[in-house]
């Protein structure tokens, strides 16, 4: 499948933006977030610089997801058909989410602490976050034509991604408003790193070793032939179904890529969210920009290497 | 509405494609783009199409194939189109309600005014019936000639699928799936139509006529020959001449 930039964009930096809003919805909740009173302004401020950071990634991402529709105008149609697709669901839970989010700003802004009925904002941004991403994850994972695609580790691999990337990025602003290091944190973000890489690699594992049913014969209805191969192409051009599913990347490459997101994405992020105990606000800045671009190359690979039925039309051994 | 018809009424209309007959004179393809290109979906992109990569929207392709199988080997031309699924997983993907099934007939189709352009529907089918149009930014796809089957403008006969109407071999039939006792429905049971790729569950409306077993022009077991050991002179020369 070709690899859209727009595509990566969005799943890339909504994913951490949703997964940021989990954990600092869920450290509100559990009363771990930074006490303000006794710690005055610089406290107040970092916990609604918590939600900006959160809702301006998520919103990059989703304002990036527009360019990849060829009329973006028409976008909130999208919002319609939410009974039979999860990209119309994904759509509208990820917008609704911003309704408890700025409400949850709010309170941290005009109260400080959220207490009592107010605990409804942060509870509201968890599950709205949390449906984001399992929407996003399930629009790949219901598609029966890629294989790669319909694996049961994807939904819990953009989940478990986001909560990284989302971990990281808490302590980078915790870091930025001069909290105290946050070892409880800061073993979360690790633990989150080491589970993304756990699921990353359990995936490829998966799909290295998985077949389809799917053949070039059965998909000229002849199930019988012992062997299918294309003599002619029924043209000698290329095509929008030859650039959309027919994308291929080297073998050698994808192994080189893999090694490339688990190394930046996810080990050398949780080496320096630890070493930033001693070495500062630096290292942990560093491991945010190493796990953006490894989660992109994740995601790059993600498409590159999911093959569609259609190309079996196009000479395909096997998808 | 995304969501499929609930209470469809039965008739289904779709094609039957005989790839016994079929010649992949690419015929029904040329025939589907003119009229297509001038129906309702009109127009369809066409970039460089003289030049040296050409490159555009069709609804319909025709790939050839080598088989080999249980009764020897041969080449298959293999039209490919829209199969107007009985579950088509690239109308309940659509997030706007753009794509939908017709209750009344089956045909899918997509509403070119409420199209995003997401290509999440291109994706969702297997068969690659569905291709972007990038210069409208929506996506294209076969209406089975919407505006010729229906069309009052046109001669009864001429009330067919473009490339049902201009196969020189009569290779592509329309008709009522639906019904088990229209033509087309008594093709796919005398010939063992088949399905594509039926282990995705779309349920494809169209059906393909698989090639008919060969007659073998050798007698079983490949023939035997005469011996002509002994022969001389001239019949030797000539026996020697002929079995080169």
């Amino acid at each position: 499948m070709h690899p859209a930039l727009s595509v990566i964009v969005f799943t890339v930096a909504s994913g951490a933006g949703y997964g940021m809003l989990i954990i600092v919805s869920a450290l509100s909740l559990l009363g771990w977030s930074r006490p303000v009173i006794d710690q005055g302004i610089a406290a107040r401020w970092h916990g609604i610089a918590e939600l900006v950071v959160a809702l301006g990634m998520a919103g990059l991402g989703l304002f990036a997801s527009t360019f990849h529709l060829g009329r973006r105008e028409r976008a909130w149609r999208a919002f319609s058909q939410w009974r039979s697709s999860w990209l119309s669901r994904e759509g509208i839970v990820s917008l609704a989410t911003f309704a408890p989010a700025l409400a949850f700003a709010w309170v941290r802004y005009t109260e400080g602490v959220v207490r009592g009925p107010w605990q409804l904002a942060p509870a509201g941004c968890l599950a709205g976050a949390v449906a984001t991403l399992v929407c996003t994850g399930m629009i790949y994972a219901s598609l029966k034509p890629i294989r790669q695609w319909r694996d049961p580790r994807v939904v819990p691999a953009y989940v478990a991604l986001a909560l990284a990337s989302g971990a990281v990025m808490t302590l980078l602003v915790g870091w930025a408003f001069g909290a105290p290091p946050n070892a409880a944190l800061t073993a979360f973000a690790v633990a989150a790193l080491i589970g993304a890489a756990a699921v990353k690699l359990s995936y490829w594992r998966a799909i290295d070793r998985g077949r389809s049913a799917s053949t070039t014969a059965s998909a000229i209805g002849l199930n019988e032939a012992t062997s299918a191969r294309l003599l002619d192409p029924p043209h000698t051009g290329t095509n929008y179904l030859l650039e959309e599913m027919g994308f291929r990347v080297a073998r050698k490459h994808a192994l080189t890529l893999r090694r490339a997101a688990l190394v930046v994405g996810f080990v050398l992020p949780a080496i320096l969210v630890v070493v930033a105990h001693a070495a500062g606000a630096l290292a942990v800045a560093v491991a945010v920009v190493a796990n953006l671009v490894g989660t992109a190359i994740e995601r790059w690979l993600f498409f590159a290497e999911a093959t569609h039925t259609v190309t079996l039309y196009y000479g395909a051994r096997a998808v | 509405m995304t969501s499929l018809p609930s209470h469809p009424t039965g008739k289904t209309l779709g094609l039957v494609i005989d790839l016994d007959t079929c010649v992949g004179c690419h015929a029904c393809a040329v025939a589907c783009k003119e009229w297509n290109t001038g129906g309702h979906m009109a127009p369809l992109p066409d970039r460089d199409p003289y030049g040296p990569n050409p490159s555009g929207v069709w609804f319909n392709r025709v790939h050839s194939f080598e088989v080999d199988g249980p009764g020897g080997g041969r080449t298959v031309h293999f039209p490919r189109s829209c199969l107007h699924c009985a579950e088509p997983e690239c109308v309940t993907v659509c997030p706007t309600g753009a794509s939908y099934k017709r209750a009344e007939d089956g045909i899918v189709l997509i509403d070119e005014d409420k199209c995003i352009g997401c290509k999440l529907c291109s994706w969702a089918c297997p068969y690659g019936a569905r291709e972007f149009d990038d210069d409208a930014g929506v996506m294209k796809k076969c209406t089975l000639c919407i505006d010729r089957i229906y069309n009052d403008n046109l001669e009864v006969v001429d009330r067919v699928p473009a490339c049902v109407a201009v196969c020189p071999v009569s290779a592509r039939h329309f008709g009522d799936l639906g019904d088990p006792r229209s033509e087309v429905s008594r093709l796919v049971a005398e010939r063992g139509g088949r399905d594509l790729m039926p282990e995705l569950g779309y349920k494809p409306v169209n059906k393909y006529l698989p090639p008919r077993p060969r007659k073998s022009v050798l007698p079983a077991g490949g023939g035997t020959r005469e011996s002509t050991a002994g022969a001389t002179g001239v019949l030797g020369w000539l026996d020697r001449m002929l079995s080169r």
